[in-house]
């Protein structure tokens, strides 16, 4: 039977691996927006698990607010990413200090 | 038995998806395979009994989100071959950490249940029921008990959207655009006048 322990599991993996594409594509901004979207995937899938297991509905709505939460950071971060790009015309992270930060 | 079939069957899907997002070489693909794996996420919730989430995650992921990053990845001209350079570099040090922190993550997990036992809540808000549709209790608890949180990531989507709007707007010179407000302040008597000429003059404009 499947219990929540799978979940956590998969969940776990998930935001493994978006942690670890954030990491390994240093460069390229889109696929690190992709990577922040698996992440916030293996959170909703936790909190979607420990609702059902718990059998309370509040996590399923909390769930929509990430996803919410989480759709306006793409719209936002897209929109940087595209004046970014046609200010210097390279979408690569190391080139970002025009702030001198 | 079924439940188990098909659970593994998302599970593997949406990590081995999610693992060739993050790898593809082709933005384009990775972006297909972002599609994938949010289906099959969505396929997983379904299987919990969590309908509403797993077709907001299919309409507002797939339909808006992806569709979002595809055009953007579709309209940037970038040399994606030489963004790949550093890739092998930071490879080793990225398996380190994720693997770290997923088996953090899972120890942690099967030790407190071993532990503890299973999680027990103290008071529930509110219960799932099994003969309400999931979709029918979750409107119920959203336009009840957070109606204004509810507002709020209205709110957000908001101001998310004229945040974008002003950001990648740009006034492009060399180009006449329609001028709405001057089209509508033109009235006839700026723009016709009467008169009556002797026969072989003209007009004067």
């Amino acid at each position: 039977m499947i219990g929540l322990t799978h979940y956590l599991v998969v969940a776990a993996i998930l935001f493994a691996l978006g942690v670890l594409g954030i990491v390994i594509n240093r460069k390229n901004l889109i696929v690190m927006l992709m990577a922040i979207e698996l992440i916030l995937l293996a959170v909703n899938l936790n909190l979607v698990a420990f609702s059902a297991y718990l059998h309370d509905l509040v996590g399923q709505v909390f769930a929509m607010f990430v996803l919410t939460v989480a759709a306006g950071e793409a719209a936002i971060g897209l929109a940087i990413l595209v004046i970014y790009f046609r200010g210097r015309g390279t979408i690569s992270v190391d080139d970002v200090n025009r702030m001198k930060g | 038995m079924i439940q188990a079939i098909a659970f593994y069957l998302f599970a593997f899907m949406v990590v081995a998806s999610a693992a060739l997002t993050i790898t593809a070489r082709n933005p384009v693909h990775a972006v297909l395979w972002l599609i994938l794996a949010f289906f099959n996420a969505a396929g997983l919730m379904v299987l919990v009994g969590a309908e509403f989430i797993a077709m907001l995650l299919v309409i507002v992921y797939v339909g808006a989100v992806a569709v979002l990053f595809l055009f953007v990845v579709m309209m940037l001209n970038v040399d994606f071959a030489e963004l790949r350079s550093g890739f092998a570099r930071y490879l080793p040090l990225g398996l380190v950490l994720a693997i770290v922190l997923a088996a953090e993550i899972v120890f942690y997990a099967f030790v407190r249940s071993a532990v503890a036992g299973p999680v027990e809540l103290g008071r529930r808000v509110a219960v799932i029921k099994d003969d309400v549709p999931n979709i029918e209790a979750i409107g119920n608890l959203l336009y009840t008990r957070y109606l204004f949180v509810f507002e709020g990531a209205g709110f957000v989507l908001l101001v998310a959207m004229i945040g974008a709007i002003v950001l990648t707007h740009r006034e492009r010179s060399g180009v006449r655009p329609q001028n709405v407000s001057r089209q509508i302040a033109r009235r006839p008597q700026d723009a016709v006048r009467k008169t009556q000429p002797t026969v072989g003059q003209g007009v004067e404009l």
